[in-house]
């Protein structure tokens, strides 16, 4: 059954060629071709994992070689595919996530002019992002990486009439190319040093020729992180993100939540042996993650477009994982990348449930009252906002957000201040998230709804939502049953330290706190925003909080500062230079030349008096010159 | 004798072309069309069968050769040969000529048989400079590719045709002149070595001038080559020649006539003179990277579609310098993918351009956009070759720059970070291009029709060859990689550069 791993990133392409090329389609058709292409992607994937886990391949590592891609003096890339529990995990979440966004949108979208082209392009991202986590070596993870990347321009400016979804859309591909750039110097400096792209030769041969915390590691291991921080939003390339929002709402929910945001986590897991050698580097992944989580937090707290609090809130939750990465628990990442691959899907999903029964509407401060309306909506909202607040026992996000937080505190990479960070966070996560589902769906109606979603957008709101409450049960703690399936799995490809040796109490308070921090979050929220809403609006109109509340409202001015500081001055050296300066040199030296002609022929008189004066002249000249 | 051939059918086909056109318009088309397809089918058999000999072309062996006496008395022989890289530049030159008569089908419609006969004698002089092994023919066929092109330049552009046209022909000519004293000289030191004339380039690969002379010498080549490529500082020719130029005249000067100027360095300048060559790498190989900043910076300033087109141009030949100078292997390579990708591409994208312009009747960025809703065909293909051209993956341009900044990082760190940030402003100029013309609001009331058949066809056909070189790019990098070998002594160590 392995051997038949190739068809799980060939069927979407073939999807994406039918959709490109296949003459005249109905409608039915494109949906059928562009579900249907991910869906039997997503079986296969199955299939592939079921033979996986019963006969596990040599080294829990299973490698397909389809054909040598690239070969060039020292240089060879093969295209070949390379599954192991990191990989898998990526590849079930990204085509069982992506089969329930692709059915959703086909209803969805359906009114839209576009039909084709939005399967099109999603196809080709579903199939560039398994070849990103399947790639072997870093040449090929380069392909999906820059793939993504194109099909995330591509859906940013689909509706693409509007110039500001355009202007997104390039921002969007601009921020992260310049990640990509330093990604492609680091893979230059590894290749220099080791003469081979392979992933696991790399990190092989890194561990064994290269000193921990050597130069030459820590800037390979800068280099990918500045990678992994530009496609995955982290501060202070994040500012692409809550523009994004500006495609449609599948977009937002498969490629700017679940699966491409997070495949620089997937990356620094992938590399993290390399990421051991540079101790400077792995603690600025922690502190990246501390202060993206924080910022982006306070960030969506004041949002009020429904899509812009769910981007803020993923760049904040991709922070929770590379603070994981940072402490040196990647399996604590992966746990978290798949919880909240669930439930940010289901709020995206949920919130563009809600914006279609109100003509398009994102803002939500003229929404409210729609849980009586709305009820599936509403109730699989609900599962998402308490998995994302992290609302203790029931919820996927608890438990994954217990594992980060908890191997920070063990963590000898960790520490009591990146804990009180991740802790904060926490807390605010629990506001804005409640804030939102109170807006949203308590309270008084202000927009009356249209519609019921029907069974293709209902179906995996539900499923998404069982699976944000139950995915957490994948992992459960030693104080709740001891069950660490997930972990235990993933080892299988990331052989780590996992010095437990603190004690179960321990770990029981930490839980406790945690789970009041949480709860604690959800009942302030309920009290500003429900209770007392009118104390919170005196208090957030007086002045400093007025201030504060417009920084974190636009993103902590990240946005203003790079216009100020990189855009402009970039496009007025553009416009200034545009005739070339170079150029001007010579056109001097032809107006030179054509001066000197004009003043020469204009000795040319024709008059014999002014000839003969010239030539007496000279004459007088010549013999006074040969004289002295 | 075959190689001869090659020559023969564009020269005659010229002829024929503006010896038709009394029968009526479409006659010189399909005769050029004829005579371009007989060439692509010849070069074809003969890549295939170099491709499929074992030992695939050894270092110093040439594919086909042809070598007879030609002015006995000064040693100057009618030399061809043809090797790996020769041949495929041979195949871009027939595909690219078939794609300049598709495009010229409908813009063209004045003089079409000396249009032809310029386009054809164009193509030839491009065919005999890939071919020559004769310094003395190689300077001919040099020469020969000038007069036509300058013609095409001012019968058939735009706007300010005449300007562009000398200037083009002056910076050419200064280039040549150039070449001609270094080729001179060279002759005249062999000679005075070895007491014997000869132009060949074998005996003149011998030579081995060391000292000032090689230096001296070396940059005379370089000069001719630079100019053509283009290098900045030379390339201020580039935009102006480009933009003026007809579109058949455009997608030849871009796809093919640069690509001289980087075979000349590849072929002569370096081979000639290893040594003076490798101390001249740092330099070259920085203004590669200035080209690639430079370019990229300009491009993205232009308003002129057809300029920014052009200026893009300048930044992807920076790619091959410093592939050219970098002297490693997965440079090397990179830099032929480069000239192959970049000859399509930026062909595509100029036939584009013309078709808008027919269309449109402008240039100006700041008159179109919405385009893909009229459209939709034009916008998927301009799309996809603004994608192509800022080196997505998957797609040729990526396997050229990739494997250039690959080869060149060990000799060169610095260098090669400053050329990778090149990506990044290609990523801007292309996607500014893409959101002006196709994307953005529409103007309303305009009718505009889609592309014509035979220009889909080109076009999917020209997409479809930088796929294949973007997935299997192993026939041409197998083919082209033995050139370095037999021509280059002067591999840079990666211990030696990197310390």
């Amino acid at each position: 059954m392995l051997s038949y791993l190739w068809l799980v990133p060939a069927l979407p392409l073939a999807g994406f060629l039918i959709l490109v090329a296949g003459g005249r389609l109905s409608k039915r058709m494109i949906a059928w071709i562009g579900v249907g292409s991910v869906g039997l992607s997503a079986i296969v994937a199955g299939l592939v994992t079921v033979s996986f886990i019963v006969s596990p391949p040599a080294g829990g590592r299973f490698t397909q070689h389809l054909w040598t891609w690239v070969e060039a003096g020292p240089f060879v890339s093969r295209l070949a595919f390379d599954l192991d529990a990191l990989s898998l995990v990526m590849m079930l979440v990204i085509t069982w996530i992506g089969l329930l966004i692709h059915v959703y949108s086909a209803e969805f979208m359906a009114e839209d002019s576009g039909y084709r082209r939005f399967f099109a392009y999603m196809n080709l991202f579903v199939g560039a992002m398994l070849i990103l986590v399947l790639a072997d070596n870093l040449f090929l993870l380069y392909l999906g990486w820059e793939g993504v990347g194109l099909c995330s321009y591509l859906l940013i400016g689909f509706w693409y009439e509007q110039p500001a979804n355009g202007w997104a859309a390039r921002k969007a591909f601009i921020i992260t190319r310049i990640g990509d750039t330093a990604l492609a110097i680091g893979m230059f400096l590894l290749f220099a040093s080791f003469g081979t792209v392979d992933i696991q030769d790399l990190m092989r041969d890194a561990s064994g020729r290269w000193d921990a915390g050597s130069p030459i590691a820590t800037a390979a291991a800068a280099l990918l992180l500045i990678g992994a921080m530009g496609k995955s939003a982290q501060v202070p390339l994040q500012t692409w993100l809550p523009d994004a929002m500006a495609g449609p709402t599948p977009v937002s929910a498969l490629i700017h939540a679940a699966t491409m945001v997070t495949a620089g986590v997937y990356l620094l897991a992938r590399t993290q042996a390399l990421l051991q050698l540079a101790p400077a580097v792995q603690f600025c992944v922690a502190v990246v993650g501390v202060m993206t989580l924080l910022l982006a937090a306070f960030s969506a707290l004041a949002q009020r477009d429904i899509k812009r609090v769910l981007a803020y809130s993923t760049i904040s939750q991709i922070g929770y994982m590379f603070l994981a990465l940072g402490v040196g628990a990647p399996v604590a990442a992966m746990f978290h990348f798949l919880t909240h691959a669930c439930f940010k899907a289901l709020l995206f999903l949920g919130a563009g449930a809600v914006s279609n029964s109100l003509h398009h509407e994102l803002d939500m401060f003229r929404m409210g009252g729609l849980c009586r309306r709305l009820p599936v909506t509403c109730w699989t909202f609900l599962a998402g906002v308490a998995s994302l607040a992290g609302l203790p026992l029931i919820t996927a996000g608890f438990y994954s957000k217990d594992l980060v937080l908890w191997e920070t505190w063990i963590s000898p990479h960790g520490g009591l201040w990146l804990w009180i960070g991740g802790a904060a966070g926490a807390f605010v996560t629990a506001l804005y998230s409640f804030r939102l589902f109170f807006f949203v769906f308590l309270g008084d109606m202000k927009t009356e709804p249209h519609g019921k979603p029907g069974p293709m957008i209902t179906v995996p709101l539900v499923m998404l939502a069982g699976l944000s409450l139950v995915a957490g049960f994948l992992e459960l703690p030693r104080t709740l049953g001891h069950w660490p399936l997930f972990s235990s799995f993933l080892e299988t490809a990331m052989p780590l330290v996992h010095a437990d040796s603190a004690s179960v109490a321990a770990e029981a308070i930490h839980q406790s706190v945690l789970s009041l921090v949480a709860l604690a979050g959800a009942g302030i929220a309920y009290w500003l925003y429900r209770a007392a809403p009118e104390r919170l609006a005196i208090f957030a109109a007086a002045g400093p909080a007025a201030s504060l509340r417009r920084v974190w409202f636009e993103g902590w001015a990240f946005d203003r500062f790079y216009d100020r500081f990189v855009v402009r001055p970039f496009i007025e050296m553009a416009r200034t230079n545009r005739t070339d300066a170079v150029d001007a040199v010579y056109t001097a030296a032809a107006r030179v030349v054509e001066r000197a002609h004009v003043a020469l022929s204009d000795t040319q008189t024709g008059s014999v008096r002014w000839y003969a004066t010239v030539l007496a002249g000279s004459g007088v000249l010549f013999i006074w010159y040969m004289l002295t | 004798m075959i190689l001869l051939w090659l020559i023969i059918i564009p020269m005659a086909g010229a002829c024929a072309a503006w010896w038709v056109e009394r029968r009526g318009p479409q006659w010189p088309r399909w005769t050029a069309l004829t005579c371009l397809g007989v060439e692509l089918a010849v070069a074809g058999a003969l890549w295939r069968d170099a491709a499929l000999a074992t030992p695939l072309s050894r270092p110093g062996t040439w594919a086909a050769e042809w070598n007879v006496a030609w002015i006995p008395s000064w040693g100057i022989r009618l030399h061809v040969a043809a090797d790996g890289l020769s041949l495929s530049l041979l195949l871009l030159t027939a595909f690219l000529g078939i794609m300049s008569v598709v495009c010229s089908w409908t813009e063209i419609r004045e003089r079409v048989g000396f249009f032809h006969f310029n386009l054809l004698w164009t193509l030839t002089g491009v065919i005999g400079v890939f071919l020559a092994m004769d310094l003395f023919l190689f300077f001919l066929f040099w020469e020969v590719m000038l007069i036509p092109m300058y013609l095409l330049i001012i019968l058939w552009g735009h706007e300010g045709r005449l300007r562009a046209g000398y200037k083009f022909f002056l910076f050419t000519q200064a280039g040549s002149l150039l070449l001609l004293i270094a080729l001179i000289a060279l002759v005249f030191i062999q000679a005075s070595q070895k007491g014997v004339w000869s132009f060949d380039y074998h005996d003149l690969l011998g030579a081995q001038i060391t000292g000032a002379a090689g230096t001296w010498l070396m940059l005379g080549f370089f000069l001719a080559f630079a100019v053509k490529l283009p290098v900045f500082p030379f390339h201020t020719w580039l935009p102006d020649a480009h933009t003026e130029a007809p579109t058949a005249g455009s997608v030849i000067l871009a796809g093919l006539l640069l690509k001289t100027g980087a075979y000349g360095l590849i072929r002569f300048a370096v081979p000639l003179f290893p040594e003076a060559s490798r101390d001249f790498a740092p330099v070259a190989m920085f203004l590669g990277v200035v080209g690639i900043l430079y370019g990229a910076m300009l491009a993205f300033a232009q308003t002129d579609l057809k300029r920014l087109v052009a200026y893009s141009s300048v930044s992807h030949l920076g790619f091959v310098l410093l592939g050219v100078y970098a002297g490693a292997h997965p440079a090397f390579e990179g830099a032929v993918m480069q000239m192959i990708a970049h000859g399509i591409s930026t062909g595509a994208l100029f036939m584009l351009v013309g078709a808008l312009q027919e269309r449109l009747h402008t240039r100006d960025l700041r008159h179109m956009g919405g385009l893909w809703g009229r459209i939709p065909v034009f916008g998927a293909l301009l799309l996809f070759f603004a994608v192509a051209s800022l080196g997505m993956p998957g797609l040729g341009n990526f396997i050229g720059e990739f494997l250039v900044l690959l080869g060149s990082f060990a000799p060169h760190a610095a260098l090669t970070v400053a050329a990778t940030a090149g990506i990044v402003l290609a990523a801007v100029y292309a996607l500014v291009m893409v959101q002006y013309t196709v994307h953005g609001p529409a103007e309303p009331d305009r009718r505009v029709a889609d592309l014509s058949r035979p220009m889909q066809w080109s076009l999917v056909s020209m997409a479809l060859i930088l796929v294949w070189l973007g997935l299997y790019p192993q026939p041409l990098l197998r083919m082209v990689g033995p050139a370095m070998g037999s021509e280059r002594p002067m591999v840079v160590s990666a211990e030696e550069g990197s310390g």
